[in-house]
């Protein structure tokens, strides 16, 4: 066991170095633009073969990861906010033609009023873009998605592109205490890039990206979807071998202190540690308050999900982004798809918006809202309201 | 190595009959014949920018190209293209590619000379071992003649019609090749398909055999936006070369070398005229746009000249 103190993105970019990467391909952006630093100094210091590509931008950073991915190489990048909107268009290119990229996506809040800080609009912006979403709570768990991520990726049954999800600044900058794993044990743990298909196969040749007409284009949408479906239990076979390798083992999503709660959190990232503290807290003085945190966002774990919030009484979903739909958030929607209006009420939090601040105190606030909607103290008007926002000025 | 067309007519085919492009398009003889400049044992991989080339080749299940080709996107052929250079590289290293492999990428102006411009100029600019290779018929084709900006001025397209008012595209042609030549990169060529294809094909050879980023600008005509009959390709080149419309010439290593210099050099008509796209020119009244048009050609060229020390 190797002890250290890293940053997120430390951590990501010594992942990417340790699982000997063949072409690494990135823009600097805030606050993601570290990694690529890092890396491009263990290239520069011989640490490793890896060929480093610095792109004039992040469409071409992908675009760069889909040639060196189809040519027979297992290739990476790293971006946030504008540059991940900024990949958009080839980020369903990589998904569509199967390509088994990694990316870690430092989540930074979409440019409009420009803002450099945390929330998730920039990966809640490329949902529906076919990758495969893991998030991260902090730093050993974006570094362990990391190098669970390219395994997952490249399970024939998946063989999709996988963006590790951290939390700008937050998780990305702060330093934390993290347990490493040796570079040969990740090795070992990742394999070697076998593809059936690249370009380079001498033995036989493939052409990548055709024309494809309303005659087959929707069956083959139709296996890109099979292959989603089919990720969750890849995501939990590569999980259960990295908890035995490790002992630090992973779900889809994480239930915390929840069988027993009539009120529940359903969060991504960060959230999650500070809404634990809060949960600890009340729990001491008797309250059944509880935490659902989602790791596997795409595919989004619909069982799972069903199974943790079955006992609650009412469920607040926060989301870091603003859908835009004047129907809540987009973490709220998945929510609601997958419960299908059976089980607890769900109300939806929209919060956290361009970094504003997430304190236990806002935390807090949440489940005494969901205390009062259970005791029907709220007014009436606001108690149909589902869809609310949390320390906002109005 | 002397070129003999026979020899180069009779190697094998990598670039198969049945494809969708247009009778007389001028992308499907440039595409072949850069292809034939290769040894049938050479190894190649190529990347293809959305377009007339790339939809027409490779309607799935059908494709034209024998040998590994990826089509990603219509702005980033350049990216991509770097993107399997540094895989070949890396993959090179290790030792899991063995055969030597040459890296060709192909768009058209409107992926070259606009929407994939960054893309290619960061990837001619970071060294890439690869050939560009833009098929130039100066306007958006595959989405229905819209004008790009290496469509000439006073074309008529579909986003810059000749009017009443506004007598086709008021623009010159963006220079890409000198453009090209600016990255400094070891090779940069003009050429176009000319009788025997001897120009082609050798500065495609000398592209592919060039250490590093070479760039080549094809002029290739395309019937239904130019406005020919689809057997007239050869002289539409042939006028574009002998009015000095687009001359032939290779940038080696920085060196300026004129590839041919015409005997006598055709007025800009010759070019012009056969082309329906140009054909309100030559109303009455609008003389001017034929003697702008003319100037601007003679402008290039003597400058071309004076670079190449002629």
């Amino acid at each position: 066991m190797i002890k250290d103190r890293l940053s997120g993105n430390e951590a990501v970019a010594l992942a990417m170095k340790s699982m000997n990467m063949d072409v690494m391909a990135a823009f600097p952006i805030t606050p993601s633009t570290e990694i690529p630093q890092y890396f491009s100094q263990f290239v520069a210091d011989g640490a490793t073969e890896t060929i480093f590509v610095p792109v004039e931008s992040e469409h071409s950073a992908m675009s760069a990861c889909i040639g060196a991915q189809a040519a027979g190489a297992r290739s990476c990048t790293a971006t946030s906010s504008c540059g991940l909107a900024l990949m958009n268009e080839v980020l369903s290119v990589a998904s569509s033609l199967r390509l088994p990229i990694t990316m870690c996506c430092v989540t930074r809040a979409l440019t409009g009023p420009i803002n450099i800080h945390n929330d998730h609009s920039d990966a809640m912006g490329v949902r529906d873009c076919g990758w495969i979403q893991l998030y991260a709570e902090n730093a050993q768990e974006a570094y362990d998605n990391y190098i669970m991520a390219v395994r997952i990726a490249e399970d024939p049954k998946a063989l999709l592109p996988v963006m590790v999800c951290q939390d700008g600044f937050i998780t990305s900058h702060a330093v934390e205490n993290i347990i490493l794993l040796a570079e040969d044990e990740i090795r070992k743990f990742a394999g070697f890039y076998e593809p059936e298909n690249y370009l380079f196969n001498s033995r036989e040749k493939v052409a990548y990206g055709p024309y494809d007409s309303p005659v087959y284009f929707m069956e083959h949408k139709r296996q890109q979807a099979q292959a989603m479906i089919d990720s969750l239990e890849v995501i939990n076979a590569v999980s259960q071998s990295f908890g035995d390798l490790t002992g630090r083992y992973y779900d889809l999503l994480e239930a915390y202190r929840a069988e027993d709660a009539d009120r529940l959190l359903v969060v991504l990232g960060s959230t999650a540690g500070t809404a634990k503290q809060v949960v600890d807290e009340l729990r001491k003085a008797g309250e059944k308050v509880g935490l659902i945190k989602i790791r596997a966002f795409r595919p989004f774990p619909v069982q799972a999900l069903v199974q943790a919030l079955g006992n609650a009484k009412i469920v607040a979903v926060l989301d870091k982004s603003e859908g835009m739909s004047a129907n809540g958030g987009p973490l709220f929607a998945d929510v609601c798809a997958a419960l299908g209006g059976r089980g607890p009420r769900l109300v939806n939090y929209i919060y956290g918006l361009g970094g504003r601040d997430v304190r236990p105190l806002h935390i807090k606030e949440v489940f005494e809202h969901l205390k009062d909607d259970i005791e029907g103290k709220t007014p009436a008007a606001k108690t149909a309201a589902n869809y609310r926002y949390l320390a906002v000025r109005e | 190595m002397t070129y003999n067309f026979v020899q180069e007519m009779n190697k094998p085919e990598r670039f198969a009959g049945g494809h969708r492009l247009c009778a007389g398009c001028g992308a499907a003889v440039m595409a072949r014949n850069v292809l034939r400049s290769l040894e049938p044992e050479e190894r190649v991989a190529i990347v293809n920018a959305t377009g007339c080339l790339q939809a027409a080749t490779f309607p799935y299940p059908y494709i034209t190209w024998e040998d590994s080709w990826l089509h990603s996107a219509f702005e980033n052929a350049g990216a991509t293209c770097g993107g399997v250079e540094a895989a070949y590289r890396a993959l090179r290293k290790r030792g899991k590619v063995k055969e030597e492999y040459k890296l060709l990428a192909f768009g058209g102006d409107g992926g070259t000379y606009d929407i994939g411009f960054q893309s290619l100029s960061g990837a001619m600019e970071r060294g890439h071992d690869m050939v560009y290779i833009c098929y130039d018929n100066e306007a958006y084709m595959n989405t229905g003649i819209q004008r790009s900006s290496s469509t000439s001025r006073f074309a008529d397209t579909t986003t810059s019609p000749a009017g009443s008012v506004i007598p086709g595209k008021p623009q010159n042609k963006k220079d890409l090749t000198q453009v090209m030549i600016a990255h400094n990169i070891p090779y940069v060529a003009q050429t176009t398909l000319l009788s025997n294809m001897k120009d082609l094909n050798e500065k495609a050879r000398r592209a592919i055999h060039t250490p590093g980023p070479a760039f080549l600008n094809i002029l290739a005509p395309c019937p239904r936006g130019w406005r020919y009959e689809t057997d007239q390709l050869m002289d539409m080149t042939k006028a574009a070369v002998e009015t000095c419309f687009w001359p032939l010439f290779e940038v080696v290593e920085g060196k300026f070398h004129l590839s041919y210099k015409p005997k006598k050099k055709l007025p800009i008509e010759e070019y012009l005229k056969p082309q329906g796209r140009f054909k309100h020119m030559f109303k009455q009244g609008n003389e001017w746009m034929i003697e702008e048009f003319q100037q601007e050609v003679d402008r290039r060229w003597e400058e071309l000249l004076k670079k190449c020390g002629e």
